[in-house]
């Protein structure tokens, strides 16, 4: 029984991975959480709303690199973030103003809103191929490790190495101050309350004076800046393909109704909940199960990594059977 | 006689062709206690929302303190001095107690911290449980804060859509005597009210509206008095 | 649904002017040759079976929606089962495969369906803590069975003569036949995933759809037994005869050169009005039956239980199972499509499923056709196909005028290249559009 290489083999190759995948999932479904509590439609246009923002943080960086500016061992693309950010909020605060604002003073219904965002979501998906174009981009830059394989087994002794890669450590440092700042902002300011007021009670929110077009304009803003960090941390631990950012609709979206649409803890809960999930259940256990004694005939490997996404869809149906309202009671509607 | 704080006169309207308001008059003096009783389907809710200005009046005036009103949005009259606590969806659920009074303020731009002292003095029980989630209270409880809410921003007048509605006796007496207490402060109260009875018992002056007109009006206690109104209205 | 500022009294013209509109269309590009169209009535023609095709998967699309509400996501995946039909009854029995794994296959898929069966009953009948813990273990139990069945078999069949087959090949029946078996495959997923999404609010069914649909296509991708995955299956059988035994037929040569047309187009046109004249009875049979059902007792309930649920299930209509009977049959109008469109291609790459494409363009079909109404969705499908495929020719000349005055270098180059992806923005703006000003579509609902 080798418990020491059992458990580094379970960091390397589960837990560090699904942690960092994880984050990026609960940034994503931050994001699509707030719209769907607030703005009370769930949007489709999210994941190409990433997709766009990291087109745009890629050229930032791409431009910064040509100008020779760079962050050291870490990316670029951070310093392009905000800009990225900022560029894409006036874009989806135009979409705001342009489709949903017309809907919402005509109190349409959220299937409405539903529609009207695929036809966003078209325009967005054009917009990408435009300024990026189809094909695969590396844009990170820097160090690419933290703790590598070698220095680890060189360190340790161990048979199993453990990679900790820049982007991974970005990934969960970004989100956890992304998760502070977000979670301070809603409980403590003026502002977060009244996004939380008008989230829970739209009448006695305007009763009380509460501008609604401010409110829809900060959370725009907010989802926007959660989606294209999401994006952009994603791109730099993979790599940008602008598909990839469609399918992933599919987990957060699975994510943020684990959690309960509507409640941010619960976004944050779900994205980590769906993304172990996928990796465990798609992880060939086999080494593993040799390290604890096991001599097992298969893989074991519970689905191949190329039905990830199943694994999302059946705690979706799971939890629509079960429990719609999600783990922290969000709303059903 | 000193001109009344609240004057609603002669309205008439509805939420769409059909009116269900026809010349209903209310007159709320300061500090004076009103309420609005009447069969279902009167419009005394309807009234109430006219006077807040939640629906469109064909014929009618409201003035406030001598202001005429008639013309403005409900948020502005709040910004007027008008407090208004609907009968359901009257709190922020997933809120707590004190964000729920912090959001009743919304529109203060000054220190409002007295204000709220002074609301949990007025609602001990409430004021215990000030960092829960106001939606997990008991009903009584909600209804406090509910008005505890619209008193955030010093209203001059606190109108109350059935207060009482679905509480049990016991809540129903605590709350009147809250609402006595706010009076006592100063504010102006205009009330809805089913519990016809015990609330006439605390009104100032009573109005008892019949398919969207006045038919009796009078004080509190003449009305509890008067043998047909007695009859009618308060089951003997 | 929306109201609409579109004038009642137009409507009845509506529909022959649009129908108009695109014949002209179409006759221009068979025989106009400019920078806008080729001139080339094989062009004309392929984009017309596509055309067709995509009208029957509006149709599908439309009887869910229009009928019912029902915002389906995953019409990508419908379509991608239809597809299967041909595959699996048309395509030529491969040697071997069968025997190598065929009926432990089978074995499999029972073992799989019956966990599901057994699991549900069990959760349904058992006592409450007790099923907690009997539905999981069951669910477990019949997965761990399943896979100790199905994964040698199919590796088996993998196996067997890989490089041009590897999969468990078809019944070889004539492909017709296989049609209604597509069909019927997205009806029977339809039925598992309505039995569990509807009921839901509307976009909790629109995001299971988009699950269900990215699945059926990545099986499809992957269970190379199955289609051949990424390897593509090539060979499916058409029910019209191939251009080259036209070519070398003595009598059609003659006809063509009676015709003045050389025999490579003209085999090539003969082909495509052959498909394009079946395909289009099997729209108008589509149609007929969908507007007999509208008009119908049942086409009343229809549209009673959609225009006001609440009124509906007071009085007593199970709303649910009339939801049900809908998206089955709706996606089974999607699977015949699917069906059609593999015959017509002769092959079935999963690669190509790509939801952006299927599923939302054909939803921008259904709204610029006018959501619950049949002829709409058609002609809305047939117009807006041709324009999606135009668009990559139109794209590139209006971006090569618009970049024009731009002097030659990175930016005139990379936005001539992107030219292509303009469509999706026109499709976007189309869709955006149309909800926003015309609501009710092309031709509005009756």
């Amino acid at each position: 029984m080798d418990i020491l290489n059992a458990i580094v083999a379970i960091l390397n190759f589960v837990v560090i991975p699904a942690a960092a995948y994880g984050a990026q999932l609960a940034l994503g479904a931050l994001g699509v959480t707030l719209i769907y509590g607030i703005l009370r439609f769930s949007n489709f246009a999210h994941g190409d709303t990433m997709a766009f923002g990291t087109g745009l943080v890629i050229l930032v960086t791409w431009a910064l690199q040509a100008m020779g500016i760079s962050l050291g061992p870490l990316p670029t693309a951070l310093l392009a973030l905000p800009i990225g950010i900022a560029l894409a909020s006036v874009f989806v605060l135009g979409t705001d103003r342009a489709v949903y604002r017309f809907y919402r003073r005509k109190k349409s219904e959220p299937i409405i809103f539903v529609m009207a965002s695929v036809g966003v979501m078209f325009i967005m998906n054009g917009l990408t191929r435009l300024i990026v174009g189809v094909d695969e981009i590396r844009f990170d830059d820097g160090a690419r490790f933290l703790i590598n394989v070698q220095d680890f087994k060189a360190w340790t002794g161990l048979a199993e190495g453990l990679a900790f890669r820049v982007s991974q450590a970005i990934t969960l440092v970004v989100t956890a101050l992304a998760c502070w700042a977000l979670f301070r902002f809603l409980n403590r300011s003026r502002s977060g309350k009244a996004m939380r007021a008008y989230a829970d009670n739209e009448d006695l929110a305007l009763l009380s004076g509460i501008d609604p077009e401010r409110i829809v304009r900060l959370t725009w803003i907010i989802a926007t800046a959660l989606a294209v960090t999401a994006g952009t941390l994603y791109g730099l631990d993979k790599s940008f393909k602008a598909f990839n950012y469609f399918q992933i609709l599919l987990p957060i979206f699975a994510a943020a109704i684990v959690g309960g649409l509507g409640s941010p803890l619960g976004a944050v809960a779900g994205g980590f909940i769906v993304a172990f999930s996928e990796v465990a259940v798609t992880y060939p256990w086999k080494k593993i199960a040799t390290y604890l004694g096991f001599q097992p005939e298969g893989l074991l490997q519970l689905l191949s990594t190329e039905y990830k996404f199943a694994v999302s869809f059946v705690i979706l149906i799971v939890v629509l059977l079960f429990r719609p309202t999600g783990l922290f009671r969000g709303k059903a509607y | 006689m000193a001109e009344p704080y609240l004057s609603a006169t002669a309205m008439r309207g509805g939420y769409g062709k059909a009116d269900i308001l026809n010349g209903c008059t209310l007159n709320v003096d300061k500090g004076q206690i009103a309420v609005i009783v009447g069969p279902n389907g009167a419009g005394k809710s309807t009234a109430m929302k006219a006077v807040f200005g939640m629906l469109n009046l064909r014929e009618g005036a409201v003035t406030l303190g001598g202001e005429d009103i008639t013309r403005l949005t409900p948020q502005e009259r709040v910004h007027k001095g008008m407090g208004f606590v609907p009968q359901t969806h009257n709190i922020f659920p997933t809120l707590t107690v004190e964000e729920n009074l912090e959001m009743g303020a919304f529109i203060r731009e000054d220190d409002y911290r007295e204000t709220m002292e002074q609301v949990y003095h007025l609602f001990p029980a409430v004021a215990d449980k000030r960092n829960q989630n106001a939606g997990e209270l008991s009903g009584g409880q909600r209804q406090q804060v509910a008005v505890g809410r619209a008193l955030m921003t010093r209203p001059q007048l606190l109108m109350l859509d059935e207060p009482t509605a679905g509480v049990s006796p016991i809540v129903m007496d605590e709350l009147f005597d809250r609402i006595i207490e706010v009076a006592r402060t100063g504010i102006s109260i205009l009330m809805v009210e089913q519990n016809a009875r015990q609330a006439l018992e605390i009104a100032d002056i009573g109005y008892v509206l019949v398919q969207g007109a006045n038919r009796y009006t009078d004080s509190g206690k003449a009305l509890m008095a008067d043998p047909e109104v007695r009859r009618t209205f308060l089951g003997g | 649904m929306s109201n609409t500022r579109q004038a009642e009294a137009s409507s009845r013209w509506r529909a022959p002017v649009i129908f108009l509109l695109i014949v002209a269309l179409f006759v221009l590009e068979g025989t106009t040759r400019n920078a806008l169209f080729s001139g080339s009535w094989n062009s004309a023609l392929a984009i017309l079976n596509m055309g067709l095709i995509s009208a029957v998967m509006a149709l599908g699309v439309n009887m869910q929606w229009g009928y019912a509400g029902l915002f389906n996501a995953g019409v990508v995946g419908f379509l991608a089962l239809g597809a299967l039909g041909p595959v699996v009854i048309s395509t030529a029995p491969v040697q071997g495969a069968w025997a190598a794994g065929g009926p432990r296959v089978l074995l499999a898929l029972v073992v799989g369906l019956g966990t599901l069966a057994v699991a549900t009953q069990v959760w349904k009948r058992v006592r409450e803590p007790f099923n907690f813990i009997a539905m999981p273990a069951i669910l477990i139990l019949g997965f761990v069975l399943y896979r100790m069945v199905f994964d040698p078999a199919v590796m088996a069949i993998e196996a067997n003569n890989s490089a041009s087959a590897g999969n468990i090949g078809g019944l070889g029946l004539p492909v017709l036949l296989a049609w209604p078996v597509g069909a019927l495959f997205a009806a029977a997923a339809a039925w598992g995933i309505g039995k569990v999404a509807l009921g839901l609010r509307s976009d909790y069914l629109a995001i299971a759809t988009l699950g269900i649909g990215e699945i059926i296509v990545a099986v499809l991708r992957n269970e190379e037994w199955l289609a051949r995955g990424v390897k593509n299956m090539s060979g499916i059988p058409r029910p019209v005869p191939y251009e080259l035994d036209l070519q070398n037929d003595p009598d059609f040569v003659a006809r063509a050169a009676h015709w003045g047309v050389d025999i490579a187009t003209a085999s090539g046109i003969w082909v495509k009005l052959m498909y394009a004249g079946l395909f289009g009875l099997v729209l108008l049979a589509l149609i007929l039956l969908a507007e007999l059902a509208l008009k119908s007792p049942w086409g009343r309930m229809m549209r009673a239980i959609r225009d006001n649920e609440t009124a509906a299930s007071a009085m007593g209509k199970n709303i649910k199972g009339r939801h049900l009977q809908i998206f089955v049959i709706g996606s089974a109008v999607i699977g015949l499509a699917g069906a059609m469109m593999v015959t017509l291609d002769g092959l079935l790459s999963p690669g190509g499923f790509n939801p952006l494409r299927y599923t939302f363009l054909v939803w921008v079909m259904v709204i610029v056709g006018g959501s619950g109404n049949n002829w709409g969705s058609v002609l809305g499908a047939v117009l807006i196909w041709f324009l999606w495929i135009k668009a990559e020719v139109w794209g590139p000349e209006l971006m090569n005028l618009v970049t024009m005055p731009l002097p030659d270098g990175a930016l005139r180059q990379h936005l001539l290249e992107s030219a292509p992806h303009m469509r999706f923005i026109a499709m976007g703006l189309v869709l955006l559009l149309v909800l926003r000003f015309a609501p009710r579509g092309l031709v509005p609902e009756k």
